[in-house]
């Protein structure tokens, strides 16, 4: 789960984690408010707008801004960019919608640093990776320039340590600011561990991490990503902090009757148990129909253990889509029996109507019995024997068997 | 022969009382594994299945039982808890079939498992289980579908091995074993560890590895192909039209940061001599063309 600036930046606070001061705003009117009521707690003028969404790139795309004349200028910025359609290189190119802005404190830095922790999983430990070049995007530093991140991994069962943090500031170079940077440091990426394990996030970064002229370090942004299935302990916070707007209106409601949904760009839906098995069959479509246009529509994992009533829904929600112009149903039954998929599949096309070829591919438990269900519901299915019998298939009815 | 499991694998199974573990407990053992004992902290003293003693604990299983290995379905909150608990009472194997264990619970989990120098194995979470046909099967799979015979399996997917494991019975090849090592970010045993047993096991003759977009695990398994490996290797990697940033399905299947493509992960096992199939469908035909 992602989660938006103002939101990490409030965990940060929580956890002692140096932020500037700033107020989310929903609202150009209550942009202004907390402009102004920012600009008396901190008698300057300089205020940032910034657009929340959850993507990164903002300030490119045109969604962080400096207001230096107070207020109004920034209750002007505030009516530009919320509701805009802000384009940056992660959010696609139909951008994402601003729904919500922060207003923060505007400060002046002498160095913008990169400070990053997340899951290392070749190494199996919490990473820390620092940079010198910071308000960059780490990705390009990282291929160009990899000897300009220094890392460290942190021992779940030691903890964290601050040899390992005077490692990264000295490395830095913080001891150039000021007597105190160094120690500030250190203090800032214990607080940084705490967050990513009490909170049980999967990312925490930085970008970025700045140093005040006072020698101060300060986050000017926070990105937080939780881990999901950690949900569990997190359950009334997480629900609280979850922006809905900022998903996929189709995964959102798969996720609520429990299946794994992701949308795709093509045009054949999919209905598959198991996330590898789902994986590959959109592969195969793609992999047969690449020539002749056909393509998935969307990944889905019905899992191991769906009743009746999730694959009804499952298949409605393909059926529903306007851009699918056929259906693959590709289940190998281990725990998952066939009969029900079959019963689902039917219960759903006989709702709905089916307006588009099915193709059906059914092998494991009960199978027989799958497919006396299929064949006896007068449904026009068109039974497959393998995952390359049903590819070639689905390519014959998406291109009118013209192929 | 055949790797980890087989005749002498006597099975507890932590959360046997749970609707999972009673379901599959009884699949297990109905297929001939010996499952000797249970735990469900609070239910010692009662039975499964008027023959399968519950306990308290794990270690009142292996002192009353023998048990060598633990098969878990207890859900996430406890699940790495119960993990923790099955290497403290000294087993050889651990497989947690668990799906949705946090992933700060799984990097303690791993580093404890670091500390046993190898005394225990664990499989999973995530995944499917492992089996040895006609001998043992620990895990999730239908049992049904195997045959007795000399090929290995290792796979990060469920349904992609009994895809493989279907495709292999249908063209009358049989495994020696098949290992599910998961979808999750960290977990116990990666193909490298999977494929070592494999090559040193002289009643495996060949092995299908079926990997998935994310993480370098697919990597690591090549290199040692490459360095080490005496036997044919049949890939498959599942997710090349998968999109960047999303999660598929598995908590470890996403591409990041431009890394964990498959189309990297198919080069690197290429240039380590494997054949990688083309499509899901050519897993066991690919193998079969390797084998002489
Ligand atoms: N409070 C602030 N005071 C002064 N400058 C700021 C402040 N907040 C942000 N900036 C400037 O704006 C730039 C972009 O802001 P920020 O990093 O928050 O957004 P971003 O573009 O979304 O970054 P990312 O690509 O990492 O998501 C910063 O690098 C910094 O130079
Ligand atoms: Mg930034």
């Amino acid at each position: 789960m992602k989660i938006h600036e103002y939101q990490g930046k409030l965990i940060f606070a929580k956890y002692g984690v140096p932020i500037p001061k700033g107020y989310p705003a929903h609202t150009v009117l209550e942009a202004e408010a907390v402009a102004k009521r920012l600009i008396e707690e901190t008698k300057s003028n300089v205020v940032v707008v910034k657009a929340q969404i959850h993507a990164g790139g903002r300030g490119k795309g045109g969604g962080v801004k400096v207001a230096k004349g107070g207020a109004a200028e920034a209750k002007e910025l505030a009516q530009k960019i919320l509701g805009m359609q802000l384009i940056t290189h992660q959010t696609g190119p139909a951008g994402q919608k601003v729904r919500h802005l922060y207003i923060e404190q505007g400060l002046e830095m002498v160095k913008e640093l990169y400070l990053g922790a997340v899951i290392d999983r070749d190494r199996r430990r919490i990473a820390f990776m620092a940079s010198t070049e910071g308000g960059m995007e780490i990705e390009k530093v990282a291929e160009h320039t990899p000897e300009k991140i220094l890392t460290v991994h942190i021992d779940p069962i030691v903890g964290f340590s601050a040899f390992q943090a005077r490692e990264l500031a000295f490395g830095l170079g913080l001891q150039q600011y000021s007597k105190e940077t160094v120690g500030k440091f250190v203090k800032l990426m214990g607080a940084l561990y705490e967050v990513m394990i009490k909170e049980d996030c999967s990312l925490v970064e930085i970008n970025p991490l700045v140093v005040l002229k006072n020698g101060d370090v300060v986050a000017l942004d926070a990105k937080v990503n939780m881990d999901d299935n950690a949900e569990f302990r997190h359950k009334a916070q997480w629900a609280e902090v979850f922006d809905k707007d900022e998903e996929d209106p189709v995964e959102l409601e798969a996720k609520d009757v429990g299946l794994n949904y992701v949308s795709l760009d093509g045009n054949v839906g999919c209905l598959v148990n198991g996330a590898g098995l789902a994986m590959a069959t959109m592969d195969i479509i793609k992999h047969a129909g690449e020539k002749y246009g056909v393509a998935p529509a969307n990944f889905l994992d019905v899992g191991g253990g769906a009743n009746q009533e999730q694959v009804t829904k499952a298949f409605s929600m393909i059926l529903k889509s306007d851009k699918v112009k056929a259906i693959f149903v590709n289940i190998f039954g281990g725990i998952m029996k066939c009969d029900v998929i079959a019963m689902g599949v039917v219960a759903a096309a006989k709702n709905l109507g089916l307006k588009v070829p099915v193709v059906v591919r059914l092998e494991g438990t009960n199978v027989e019995l799958g497919k006396k269900i299929l064949r006896e519901s007068g449904l026009a299915i068109i039974p497959a024997d393998t995952m390359a019998d049903g590819a070639a298939k689905i390519v014959a009815a998406v291109t009118g068997g013209s192929k | 022969m055949s790797i980890i499991v087989g005749k002498n694998t006597a099975v507890v199974v932590q959360g046997i009382t749970g609707s999972a573990g009673g379901f599959h407990a009884k699949q297990c053992m109905e297929y001939g594994t010996q499952v000797v004992a249970g735990v469900t902290p609070g239910r010692g003293g009662e039975s499964f299945e008027a023959k399968v003693p519950v306990f308290d604990t794990v270690k009142q299983a292996v002192e009353k039982t023998g048990c060598n290995a633990s098969l878990i379905f207890v859900p996430p909150p406890g699940a790495a808890d119960a993990i923790l608990e099955a290497f403290d009472a000294g087993l050889e194997l651990v497989v947690c079939i668990t799906e949705g264990i946090p992933v700060i619970d799984m990097l303690k989990v791993r580093r404890r498992l670091e500390t046993l120098n190898g005394k225990t194995r664990l499989i999973g979470p995530n995944c499917p289980g492992i089996i040895t046909p006609t001998e043992c099967k620990m895990g999730i799979m239908p049992g049904h579908i195997h045959k007795r015979g000399h090929i290995g399996v290792v796979s990060k997917s469920g349904t992609l091995t009994y895809e493989a494991v279907g495709q292999l019975t249908a063209l009358g090849i049989g495994q020696s074993t098949c290992i599910g090592i998961g979808g999750d970010p960290v977990a116990g045993m990666d193909f490298v560890d999977v494929l070592e047993m494999f090559n040193a096991d002289p009643d495996t003759h060949g092995v299908i590895m079926i990997g998935e977009i994310g993480g370098g695990a697919e990597e690591r398994g090549a290199e040692y192909i490459k360095a080490h490996m005496k036997k044919p290797v049949a890939a498959f990697i599942a997710g090349t039209t998968a999109p960047e940033g999303k999660r598929m399905g598995h908590a470890g299947a996403i591409i990041s940061g431009g890394k964990g493509t498959a189309a990297a992960k198919i080069d690197a096992l290429l240039s380590a001599g494997c054949k990688v199939a083309p499509t899901p469908s050519d897993m066991a035909s690919t193998l079969k063309s390797m084998l002489s």
